[in-house]
């Protein structure tokens, strides 16, 4: 389960302060598959990179399965990322010189698995997203969808609580974006909770719920009407 | 910290940035390649200098001059001229020194054997002389008491002179004429100084009864046993003394009688070449510092173009530990092989530089001095290292949400 209390983050640049959340509480249990949206600067990417330990917030707190998530330091927070969160990322993210498994099977070189072990592990979850014969490629051998299905193999291979995707589909065409957000229907119905940051509505009425920011704020949240009706 | 991982890490990346790797490893090879090659330089000018101090260490040379100033009643101008009496007041009254040798150049040289002759330098000599040059014996004897005693004709001559007068023939017990008076050789010397081995060597006893004045000993030289340079230089000055009173100069005549010390000739050679290491050290070590800098831009380039797969690695779980040990292992890495390189190359050169130049008078066996390369090796991997750390520290401390933002 997540959940955040009076969540508050701001930025300052130079002597300008940015207030950009001002006040969060939410709760998301476990399986659940969410969208995030709003418009931009309302703060939905601060408030992702918050939930996916990448920065630091200044009031309230943040549970992460039952477990306070404040002020860690890197190594820690570096833990939790491999243990319990998986990324996705608008622009992929794949290290260039790595081929298609090797970047799948990163998250577990860094719990310590053997390589041989984690290839082969790698080499599985790839085959999930149907990329087994691409294993080899370099990630500017694959499409942009491929690609896409590549991270999001990399953030599955550590059995994670919850996947975090910011814009998942913002690099794809329609169709492509249609086949990745089946892929984290799949996931999802494994029982691993995702939260996607998105602005395209047909993307988040996809999803289970969709939490609506605006100004930093949560202004409206609901459930959208069966998504099967537009496939 | 063997680790195939992390190797397998840096392979790929040096892959990927080949040109990158090569120039960095380039400024690292330079530097370490410029100073061995400075050392050895240095190394071979010094030992090609001091190899020409080819006569005994110990010792000293010492003749009469003309005098420059007035004394005791006798004019300025005046030339003192050693005989065997001064030679014998030297044995009396100097127990502290050895072969006491006179050297007497012989005019009008023309030597010959058989058909062959040639212009060749003639000395005489008591033996002591030859322990002075440092003469060394390759066929025969050299000169001896008895030769002296008895006033015998003979000669020893010198490897170069042989090879002239007498081609492969044996030149012992063969006859050569000296200003048409035949002198029997009984050795051959060589002499490190190839210019000292055209030459040949005979009685002083046997001269004075031929060549030149019946007492003249020319000048003379002796060797001064274990003494340093100030004990040296103290018997000098006692001997001048002596002289000065016998032979009427003045002892503030510095151009009645001169002397040469070998010692200290050599010492001051030495520090000399001393002075020049160092300054060869301190210009190899500037050129390495050269190659840290360089080192030091390519890793802070290498950091910042990395930051954003720094930042999807710890999105990833790296913990900040194994970021730096990425970067630093790829830093120490391609400088301990460019050090090694450049060490490689620079005693490649040197080697075959010394056997493709033969050796002259102020050059020869230029060697590196191997405890200082593999210091300024070291010294590069760790400045390397150093130079790679505090970016890779500043690139693992930055949050990830900055790196990933990086574009």
């Amino acid at each position: 389960m997540i959940a955040l209390n009076n969540l508050h983050k701001s930025y300052f640049n130079g002597s300008n302060q940015l207030h950009v959340l001002k006040g969060i509480d939410l709760e998301i249990q476990d399986g659940e598959l969410v969208s995030i949206m709003g418009s931009s600067g309302s703060g939905k990417s601060t408030l992702l990179n918050i939930l996916g330990i990448l920065d630091n917030y200044d009031e309230g707190n943040y549970y992460l399965a039952d477990k306070l998530i404040k002020d860690l330091n890197e190594t820690k927070a570096a833990w939790y990322r491999n243990q319990m969160i998986g990324f996705v990322f608008q622009s992929f993210n794949l290290i260039s010189f790595k081929n298609a498994v090797e970047n799948v099977a990163l998250p577990l070189y860094y719990q310590g698995v053997p390589r041989k072990k984690r290839n082969r592990i790698a080499l599985e979850f790839l085959d999930e997203m149907g990329l087994k014969d691409w294993a080899d490629h370099l990630p500017n051998e694959l499409s942009g969808g491929q690609k896409q299905r590549v991270a999001i193999a990399r953030s599955l291979i550590t059995n994670p609580n919850v996947i975090l995707a910011d814009e998942p589909t913002g690099a794809l065409d329609s169709q492509t974006s249609y086949e990745v957000m089946d892929i984290f229907k799949k996931v999802n119905e494994k029982g691993i909770t995702v939260i996607i940051v998105t602005h395209e509505k047909d993307i988040s009425e996809r999803t289970d719920r969709i939490i609506h920011l605006a100004d930093g704020l949560i202004d409206k949240e609901y459930r959208p009407k069966k998504t099967m009706d537009y496939v | 910290m063997f680790n195939l991982d992390q190797w397998q890490e840096i392979f790929s990346t040096i892959r990927k940035n080949k040109l990158r790797t090569l120039l960095t490893a380039f400024s690292v090879v330079w530097g370490i390649f410029m100073l061995v090659l400075l050392q050895g330089a240095g190394n071979g000018l010094a030992e090609g200098v001091l190899y020409n101090f080819s006569d005994a260490r110990n010792a000293v040379w010492m003749g009469g001059g003309t005098t420059s100033m007035a004394h005791e009643g006798y004019n300025a101008g005046r030339r003192i001229e050693l005989t065997n009496e001064d030679l014998d007041l030297l044995d009396k009254h100097f127990p502290e020194i050895e072969n006491i040798s006179a050297r007497h150049y012989i005019n009008a040289n023309v030597i010959s054997y058989k058909n062959n002759y040639g212009d060749f330098g003639v000395f005489a000599i008591h033996t002591g002389h030859q322990v002075a040059e440092a003469l060394e014996l390759v066929e025969g004897r050299l000169l001896n008491e008895y030769d002296i005693q008895h006033y015998r004709k003979v000669a020893v001559i010198g490897t170069s002179m042989r090879e002239q007068l007498f081609k492969e023939e044996n030149p012992i017990g063969k006859y050569i004429k000296i200003n048409n008076i035949s002198f029997k050789i009984v050795g051959v010397f060589g002499d490190i100084h190839e210019g000292e081995t055209s030459r040949a060597y005979i009685p002083i006893s046997m001269a004075q009864k031929t060549f030149i004045a019946k007492n003249s000993i020319g000048f003379f030289t002796f060797t001064a046993g274990n003494a340093n340079v100030e004990e040296i230089n103290a018997t000098v000055e006692k001997i001048r003394r002596m002289y000065a009173g016998k032979h009427h100069f003045s002892l503030d005549d510095q151009r009645a009688m001169w002397s040469h010390n070998a010692l200290e000739n050599f010492q001051q050679m030495q520090m000399v070449f001393k002075a020049i290491n160092l300054f060869v050290l301190i210009i190899g070590i500037f050129t390495v510092i050269a190659g840290v800098v360089g080192v030091s831009n390519i890793m802070l380039i290498v950091v910042k173009e990395r930051t954003k797969e720094i930042g999807v690695r710890k999105a990833l779980g790296a913990r900040p530990r194994s970021i730096i040990f990425l970067i630093l292992q790829e830093s120490v890495f391609i400088t301990g092989i460019a050090g090694y390189i450049g060490l490689f190359l620079g005693v490649i050169l040197l080697e075959s530089i010394n056997k493709v130049m033969p050796a002259t008078e102020f050059f020869r066996n230029p060697g590196v001095n191997l405890k200082m390369a593999v210091f300024a090796t070291l010294l590069i991997i760790i400045a390397g290292a150093l130079a790679g750390f505090f970016p890779a520290r500043k690139a693992a401390h930055i949050k990830p949400v900055v790196a990933l933002r990086d574009e």
